[in-house]
């Protein structure tokens, strides 16, 4: 078995320190090292986008990173994104729309969805439905989706301007 | 809560009609979902398959030697370490059986040949690969017509009689054949016919693919003597009773929990042999072993869906009235007879192909076949092969109005069973219990504009002669009648239990209370609307109502989600359980008032003194009562269960119209507009049910207009990755314009029919009609799914559209 390597991470702001074989990867170290099982595996291609996390300000698919490629990294994993008390926009609008069924895409859409607007914060249906594709959902037919991100992109806009 | 009006006090419940918010979603949106792959239990180890990359071949050896010696593994099982147990053999659903590890051959490519267990996935994935397996290959028969020629290699030399669980078969590779309706009616009308259509309908094989694959952990505690297995089971008490059969443990020494599951569609119905392998491993080590399958498992060796070759002939007058209907099927069941259907239903309930036409006599004849492909035949988001009998009878109806040049949407309203008809008794033996198909079409027809859209298209086809344009519109047009919630036990069982649900109460002394079932969600979003229906019976609000399923230790037996019969049946037995409570609450108010219960009224969420609408007692009064009181004649508190074995199946229907665009040069369509009108009946939660057409209908498209589970000649699956296999992403995905009307059924105690998988019953037929609807005016009959790209350019180019 190849040597293990200490690697560091930033995963929802705080600082891991892992020790990983070279070939694992990224999806497993978070979901069974570091028991986030927020973002899930649907095929281990990087088609399906349920894996997907954000990593240095982009959206990753984790199961196609190998955890020392992430060495340094910041990621944000679903967990991180809201809390409780504090659901993130894109939360509440998943659920006030009907986006999600079955539940096993939505970290990785909402997580996805999440980087979209921070690179896109007034996107039209078009565009949301191009800047999703790379996440499959095989309940929803994504209409509801695309509606909970337009009217999150909505309310963010509209919380910028009341504290402007 | 008093001074309200009962409607505000009905609006409080959440109950029937509400679009209530999931209460679901609150975790899932968090990462906070339990699926089987999310459970870690201490010393837990990793199972997997050797798999062989033959479609048919013998299998003379099985080295394992330096697999175990590759560090952290534990454990190399073949069928040789399964025989003594007689493990290495299963049951299926349909009566066949099953290799669950090879036993001297292999039928189908990435059938499972060895299970390697390990202490990490890592490990296991290097052990895997050294396992050397020595194969000697066979010929291979992927073609189900071959197969049943004389002299064809015999597939599974296992059977030795040429009978099987459904009668004679007439050939090694032959399963059953299986026969419904008049044959000789059917062709005596037939041969005296002003006119008959003849065609070959296709419905080809593909598969499920929920974005969670199929997995388990098993976990056997030598300590107690329990075996608990969490997994992805779409029937969890069933499997609870397949393990005790097999396994020979008692069946209170085992408990099967289905967490969350990620999506079934009808994959997760049957039991595939990973889940005896780890619960086999786990006995074996005595430490919990987990079992998950990759993308390209799932899509290889777990259950397919469809593969059906149906040769139709349809018979009718000069003026359009359909007097006849046969129907003879090829059904390809691949390397083991896996389908997942009643017992005694092998074709499941294809004999619903009259549809929604008055046809006075049918016949239908269905030969089950063998072929080196992996096994199955679930239900892929439709009941019992209803999808298979919509598209072939939507697409005959199509073939037919171009022999009789009728337009189709006018020939299918000259036939459709008239409103006064039901309950319909249909040629093939089906009482269709309630429907207003004419209502449906009308208003479908005239939401997308039909007229207009005929004359669009009747441009569109003068322009593309005139040279002005290479695109082609077509309408295509469907109204299905499905079948769904078996069933009625009568005549409706998986492996001898009868198809009932069940729905079990307990209401706590503040007014709140927990609710198990039968049943198990995969997105369907039962915690939400089974609570609804419950607050609408018992006057408590479906927020204060917990829904739980899926853990056999907790839930009352019942037959478990797929054909749409959550709501039909389980939810039949929550509104009856909500009766019991009622009935029984009835009695305590009448004491606490001091009047007799026949005195009493039901109003929303009390009962009140008949004439004194100032005295009432609430269900949360009552509630308490029940556990504070001593009253003379009654058990204290209040709970109830009930077992609801439906009378009749219920018939959901509905109208869908796709329009698509068509390059004739490139084969590309667009998606212009579809509409779905469903009718399932009483509603019971709007929003839910629009969200079950879009993905129903998302699925429909996928079907139509790509997916497939293509083989080469040698057996070599040509789909097994996301790559190759076409999931529609949200770019590719039409808007859904979705409608309904209401017919409830008359039999289920809240009318309510069903409705998650009628988009896919009814869409697939509307895409598929589309694409040949297109090219209908330049002598396009009939071509297979799926409608690819190249396939449509195909159809283009053998029609000599491109010069």
């Amino acid at each position: 078995m190849p040597r293990k390597q200490a690697i560091s991470l930033t995963v929802n702001g705080e600082i891991r320190e892992l020790l990983v074989e070279p070939r694992e990867l990224l999806i497993h170290v978070l979901r069974e090292g570091l028991g986030l099982t927020g973002p899930h595996i649907g095929c281990e291609t990087s088609h399906c986008g349920a894996c997907t996390v954000d990593m240095n300000g982009g959206s990753v698919k984790a199961c196609t990173v190998f955890a020392v490629q992430a060495d340094g990294a910041e990621i944000t994993t679903i967990e991180g994104l809201g809390s409780p008390g504090a659901l993130h926009v894109l939360q509440e609008t998943f659920r006030e729309h009907h986006g999600l069924q079955c539940g096993y895409c939505t970290p990785g859409m909402i997580t996805r969805a999440h980087r979209l607007l921070q690179e896109n914060p007034r996107p039209t249906e078009a565009e949301v439905r191009f800047g999703m594709a790379g996440n499959l959902c095989r309940c929803t037919g994504y209409q509801n989706i695309v509606k909970a991100i337009l009217a999150a992109a909505d309310r963010m806009a509209a919380m910028q301007e009341a504290a402007e | 809560m008093n001074d309200l009006s009962p409607e505000d006090r009905k609006a409080a419940l959440k109950g029937l009609g509400t679009s209530r918010k999931r209460v679901e979603d609150v975790r899932f949106t968090q990462g906070k979902g339990n699926y089987v792959d999310d459970i870690r239990l201490p010393g837990m180890l990793h199972g997997d398959f050797v798999r062989s990359p033959y479609a048919h071949a013998r299998v003379k050896s099985v080295n394992a030697e330096a697999a175990k010696a590759v560090p952290g593994v534990v454990a190399v099982l073949t069928a040789a370490d399964l025989a003594p147990l007689n493990l290495h053999w299963m049951p299926t659903l349909a009566g066949d059986r099953q290799m669950v590890l090879a036993d001297g051959k292999v039928l189908f490519q990435g059938q499972e040949v060895a299970f390697v267990v390990a202490k990490d996935r890592y490990a296991l994935a290097d052990a895997i690969e050294k396992v050397e397996v020595d194969y000697e290959d066979l010929p291979v028969i992927v073609d189900p017509f071959q197969a049943l020629e004389p002299g064809a290699t015999v597939l599974r030399e296992d059977l030795t009689e040429l009978t099987g669980a459904h009668g004679p078969r007439r050939h090694p590779n032959h399963i059953f054949r299986w026969e419904a309706g008049d044959r000789e009616a059917t062709e005596q009308v037939i041969g005296a016919a002003d006119v008959v259509a003849k065609e070959m309908i296709h419905y080809p094989r593909t598969h499920p693919c929920p974005l969670e694959t199929c997995g388990c952990v098993a976990s056997m505690d030598k300590v107690n003597g329990k075996l608990t297995v969490w997994g992805t089971f779409q029937a969890p008490h069933v499997v609870r009773t397949v393990a005790s059969l097999l396994s020979g443990i008692e069946e209170h020494n085992i408990r099967i929990v289905s967490p969350d599951i990620g999506g079934g569609f009808g994959n997760k119905v049957g039991v595939y042999p990973g889940y005896v392998c780890a619960i086999v491993a786990s006995i074996v080590t005595g430490v919990p072993v987990k079992w998950v399958e990759d993308r390209m498992d799932n899509l290889m060796a777990t259950a397919f869906a469809r593969d059906y070759w149906m040769q139709g002939r349809i018979a009718a007058t000069r003026d359009g009235r359909i007097t006849a209907l046969d129907v003879h099927v090829t059904a390809d069941h691949g390397a083991f007879d896996a389908c997942a259907d009643p017992t005694k239903f092998p074709a499941g309930f294809f004999h619903i192909c009259t549809g929604s036409y008055d046809i006075p006599v049918a016949h239908v004849a269905v030969d089950g076949v063998y072929t080196n492909k992996a096994p199955g035949g679930v239900a892929y988001r439709c009941s019992f092969r209803v999808t298979e009998a919509a598209y072939f009878i939507e697409r005959m109806i199509e073939v037919l109005a171009i022999e009789l040049g009728i337009d189709s949407a006018e020939l299918r309203r000259r036939n459709f069973i008239r409103k006064d008809q039901f309950p319909y008794q249909s040629a093939l033996g089906w009482e269709y219990d309630s429907g207003d198909y004419h209502t449906a079409w009308d208003k479908a027809l005239a939401a997308v504009g039909y007229d207009a859209l005929r004359a669009e298209q009747a441009q569109r086809i003068a322009d593309f002669r005139a040279g002005k344009t290479r695109k082609l519109l077509g309408i295509g047009v469907a109204h299905f009648t499905e079948i769904v919630g078996a069933g009625p036990v009568k005549n409706c069982d998986i492996l001898g239990m009868g198809m009932f649900d069940s729905c079990e109460i307990r209401i706590h002394p503040t007014g709140s209370a927990v609710a198990r079932l039968g049943t198990i969600s995969q997105g369907q979003g039962h915690a939400t609307t089974y609570a609804q229906i419950l607050a609408s019976e018992i006057g408590l609000p479906a927020d204060s109502i917990t829904i739980e399923e899926g853990d056999t230790e907790t839930a009352p037996y019942g037959l478990g989600t797929y054909g749409s019969r959550s709501t039909p049946v389980a939810g039949a037995a929550a509104a009856m359980v909500g009766r019991k409570i009622r009935a029984k609450a009835q009695m305590i108010a009448a004491w606490m008032l001091e009047v007799h219960d026949g005195d009493l009224d039901w109003d929303v969420d009390r009962f009140v003194v008949k004439g004194a609408p100032e005295r009432f007692k609430t269900m949360k009064d009552i509630a308490y009562a029940s556990y504070h009181s001593a009253i003379p004649g009654l058990e204290p508190g209040l709970e109830a269960v009930s077992y609801y074995d439906p009378p009749n199946m219920t018939y959901p229907f509905g109208a869908y119209v796709a329009v698509l665009e068509i390059d004739v040069d490139t084969g590309v369509h667009e998606v212009r507009q579809v509409y779905a009108l469903d009718d399932c009946g009483t509603r019971i939660n709007p929003m839910i049910i629009e969200g079950q057409v879009h993905g129903g209908a998302t699925e429909a498209y996928a079907i139509a207009m790509g997916q497939e589970m293509a083989y080469d000649e040698i057996g070599n699956c040509k789909n097994a990755t996301l790559m190759d296999f076409f999931l529609p992403t949200a770019w590719e995905t039409p808007h859904y314009t979705t409608d309904h009307t209401e017919t409830p059924s008359p039999h289920h105690p809240i009318g309510a029919k069903g409705v998650g998988e009628s988009p896919n019953v009814g869409g697939v037929p509307a895409f598929s009609n589309a694409v040949h609807d297109a090219f209908r005016a330049f002598g396009l009959r009939q071509s297979h799914m799926p409608h690819d790209h190249y396939r449509v350019w195909k159809i283009a180019h053998d029609l000599g559209m491109h010069g």
